[in-house]
């Protein structure tokens, strides 16, 4: 009986938990996403609103890194996108060297407007990189991911305001 | 066993758990009657787990309201959503386009306060003392966002030349470690100055500091003390740690007390707390706030002064009495916009009353200071020319990127003077102030008659810098035709934000000038009226600014600004234009309805930026009478010894 009252409550505890990032979510363009980079994370159960910005705005920190890796790799890879390349790799720096730092303090720092700001900036960058291209770019599955976070990530920035 | 399925659905993070408690089910089937007791207390956890999820369904994480569709639908209504809208992947398919430093270097500003480099927000504690105008910012030293805020300082003995001195303060003490931000001063009988900011403290709570100047006898203020005890005030019982800054100005009280108010928010209500204080070192705090407004979020900035009812002057802040309305003005964190109402004190408790509740302050259909790009605006009393004059944010609306490559981001707006409209007595009216006119170099005089579906090329040489006064007038004989005519539908509903921008014709309007053109129009940037026939056949008259066509850039935000503009009967139709290079501001009706814009056009730009005069109605011709001046530069630059050699200048 009293095993089963402790599994209970652990239960709707639990439940609880993770309703708070699912909560959060729905409140996003993007819950399943949102669920998934949420859930992925460690401190994500523990998270509260600000906490679950910043741990979205570390994702955007990761994939902003990653996609400049993969633009350094092109251009070897694909000598003639130099042009492109250049300006996509002057945007994804901005994201790492100004967006992500300016979010991050002002998310911490309670003044989410700014943190705003960097965030939805972040989806710019990633979307005038893909639009050098011209419709043949070999990074649309990355940009497309940045403005895809971006979008979540702004949706709960807006709920600190 | 049914019940423990339905568990394990729920979420797959009870893994664990369902795995244990499928062992001690299984355990317990055996025991007959404690299947039955197991049966009922699942019931009970699945009908807990389902009113769980269906009570807070509807609710954010914040609390039990609607608010976050009720935000949105804020957001949506003030142009906030469709500001941010952008989308590279819809729009034209990938153009490949980069800035180059021609394009950048050109978008810096010639008559605008900015400092010579990294980013710059609010302004903080204008005065005016010893024969100079005193301006303090926030400013980033390290970059061109936002970040490790200090107050810059400048100087100008005319609110026009200034001259950039070193920090005044900067954060150095655990109570602003992590930011020496937005403040007000105020003058104390005797003269002197105490400065009152928000420091946001090692742990980030935001609380309330005082500083002095260092030394008042230096006429340049350079170095600010801190007072040894701040901070002066923390965040009270149930405000939050981090909703709690931008003092105000004080103001005296009848009882010989000195009284300020700091925004907040409670939940979504945007609410402005007051202290009464003597010494502005310990403060009582009121029960009672000076105002709230359900449904605005967070007040930034909030300002409050008083305004006279007859008199074309400003008033000191303390000012009070039967002549006067008092403004309360706050900036709205969720949507960027500065909103104000005027309404009346009531010094016996400290609160304040709108004179007219449905726009009331935050409202998104209320009244702005501006109705394009401006926030965190800030007035001081001018005790010098006795005037009220107003200062205002203007951030960049393109990509961080581009500011990180220019290595700047933000201006301040031209100061303003801020009166009561006497004439219609529900608006502020604001007005570059007059020292702008010492920038004026050469003009030309136009007088042109605009048939409807014109652009008509205005030849003024350089157009990067210019000033424009024109007044419109409407030909009378299209004007009556137009009333006449039932097949001239009344516009309903015009804004100049859904109106599709001024390529979309009325009957009678839009007409303007097109600023930063090039010569095929192809990059332009259109300020105009559009008059439309109201319901009871009267004219409604709007100011608008569109930005939609000022750049092929694609890292650009490109709205159309504007709002309705009072026109009182016999009036002109009358529009100022400041043009500096990337900032916009516009006028209507003598200060009615002012727009600032931020635009970046890739080809307008140098020589090859032109002016325009058109018209676009269908049926109306407009006669327009103008005059443009070319501006100069205001020079602004490092304050060296030789500057003060001229002693105080008399404007």
């Amino acid at each position: 009986m009293k095993k089963m009252v402790v599994v209970m409550v652990m239960m709707l505890v639990m439940v609880s938990e993770a309703s708070m990032i699912e909560q959060t979510c729905k409140e996003t363009p993007d819950f399943n996403l949102c669920v998934s980079l949420l859930d992925s994370d460690p401190r994500g159960s523990s998270a509260d609103t600000s906490g679950l910005a910043l741990i979205l705005v570390d994702k955007i920190k990761g994939l902003a890194t990653k996609t400049l890796n993969e633009i350094n790799y092109l251009y070897k890879k694909r000598p003639e996108l130099k042009q492109a390349l250049d300006e996509c790799s002057r945007r994804y720096k901005t994201i790492l060297k100004a967006d992500v730092p300016e979010a991050i303090e002002a998310i911490s720092k309670g003044v989410p407007k700014f943190g705003e700001d960097g965030v939805i900036d972040a989806g710019v960058e990633a979307a005038v990189c893909e639009g050098e291209f011209k419709g043949k770019s070999p990074l649309t599955s990355l940009t497309k991911s940045m403005q895809k976070i971006s979008n979540v990530t702004r949706a709960i920035v807006r709920m600190l305001l | 066993m049914a019940s423990s399925e339905s568990l394990l659905l729920v979420s797959s993070q009870q893994d664990s758990f369902s795995d244990s408690s499928s062992n001690s089910i299984s355990e317990t089937v055996r025991r007959r009657p404690i299947k039955v007791y197991f049966a009922v207390c699942s019931g009970f956890l699945l009908v807990a787990l389902y009113v769980a999820f269906v009570v807070t369904d509807g609710s954010t994480p914040k609390n039990g309201t609607n608010d976050e569709t009720m935000a949105e639908t804020r957001a949506r209504l003030a142009g906030v959503s469709e500001k941010r809208v952008w989308n590279v992947f819809d729009d034209r398919n990938g153009e490949a386009f980069a800035w180059n430093n021609t394009m950048l270097s050109w978008q810096r500003t010639a008559f605008h306060f900015q400092p010579e480099k990294n980013w710059m927000n609010d302004p903080n504690g204008p005065l005016f003392y010893k024969g100079w105008y005193h301006f303090f910012y926030q400013y980033n030293p390290n970059a061109a966002v936002w970040g490790d805020i200090v107050w810059g300082h400048a100087v100008s003995k005319d609110l026009i030349h200034w001259l950039h001195l070193p920090f005044a303060m900067v954060p150095d003490r655990w109570y602003d470690a992590n930011g020496v931000w937005t403040g007000s001063a105020t003058f104390l009988d005797d003269g002197s100055i105490v400065m009152l900011y928000t420091g946001s403290t090692v742990n980030f709570v935001q609380v309330q500091n005082l500083a002095y100047p260092e030394d008042p006898n230096d006429p340049l203020l350079l170095k600010w003390t801190k007072f040894s005890g701040n901070p002066v005030l923390e965040p009270p019982p149930g405000i939050g740690a981090k909703d709690f800054r931008d003092p105000t100005t004080a103001w005296k009280t009848s009882a010989g007390k000195w009284r300020i108010t700091i925004g907040s928010k409670v939940n979504r209500t945007g609410i402005s707390l007051v202290y009464d204080t003597v010494d502005f070192k310990t403060y009582e705090k009121h029960d009672i706030l000076l105002h709230q407004v359900p449904n605005t979020g967070m007040w930034e900035c909030v300002d409050f002064y008083p305004v006279s009812k007859t008199k074309h002057h400003g008033l000191d802040t303390s000012v009070n009495g039967p002549d006067v309305k008092h403004i309360v003005k706050a900036s709205m964190d969720d949507t960027r916009i500065d909103h104000y109402a005027i309404g009346t004190y009531h010094d016996s408790n400290g609160t304040w009353v709108p004179d007219n509740p449905s726009i009331d302050v935050g409202i998104s259909t209320g009244l702005r200071y501006d109705y394009g790009k401006f926030y965190a605006s800030k007035t001081f009393y001018d005790q010098h020319k006795e005037r009220r004059i107003l200062w205002g944010w203007i951030g960049e609306s393109d990509s961080e990127a581009a500011d990180v490559q220019k290595g700047w981001s933000s201006v301040q707006g031209v100061p303003r003077t801020v009166l009561l409209d006497t004439k219609t007595g529900k608006n502020l009216i604001q007005w570059p102030v007059k020292e702008i006119k010492s920038l004026r170099l050469t003009s030309r005089k136009f007088q042109k008659k605009v048939r409807p579906g014109t652009v008509v090329p205005v030849d003024v040489g350089p157009a990067s810098q210019l000033d424009i006064e024109a007044e419109f007038k409407i030909k009378k004989d299209d004007l009556e035709v137009i009333f006449g005519d039932d097949s001239v539908e009344d516009d309903k509903e015009f804004s100049c934000g859904s109106s599709g921008g001024a390529t979309v014709r009325g009957a009678l309007g839009p007409f303007g000038f097109s600023v930063l053109a090039d010569e095929s129009l192809s990059e332009q940037t259109p300020v105009y009226f559009y008059v439309t026939k109201g319901k009871d056949s009267k004219l409604k008259t709007f100011f608008c600014t569109d930005t939609s066509r000022s750049t092929m850039a694609n890292d650009v935000v490109k709205p159309v600004y504007g709002s309705f503009v009072p026109v009182l009967k016999r009036e002109k139709l009358t529009m100022r234009i400041l043009v500096d290079h990337s900032i916009v501001e516009a006028f209507g009706q003598g200060g009615r309805t002012c727009i600032t814009s931020r635009v970046y056009p890739t080809k307008a730009i140098y020589g090859a930026a032109k002016l325009f005069l058109f018209n676009n109605a269908i049926d109306a011709t407009v006669e327009a009478s103008f005059k443009v001046w070319q501006m100069n530069s205001a020079f602004i630059r490092p304050y060296s010894t030789a500057d003060d050699l001229g002693g105080s200048s008399s404007t």
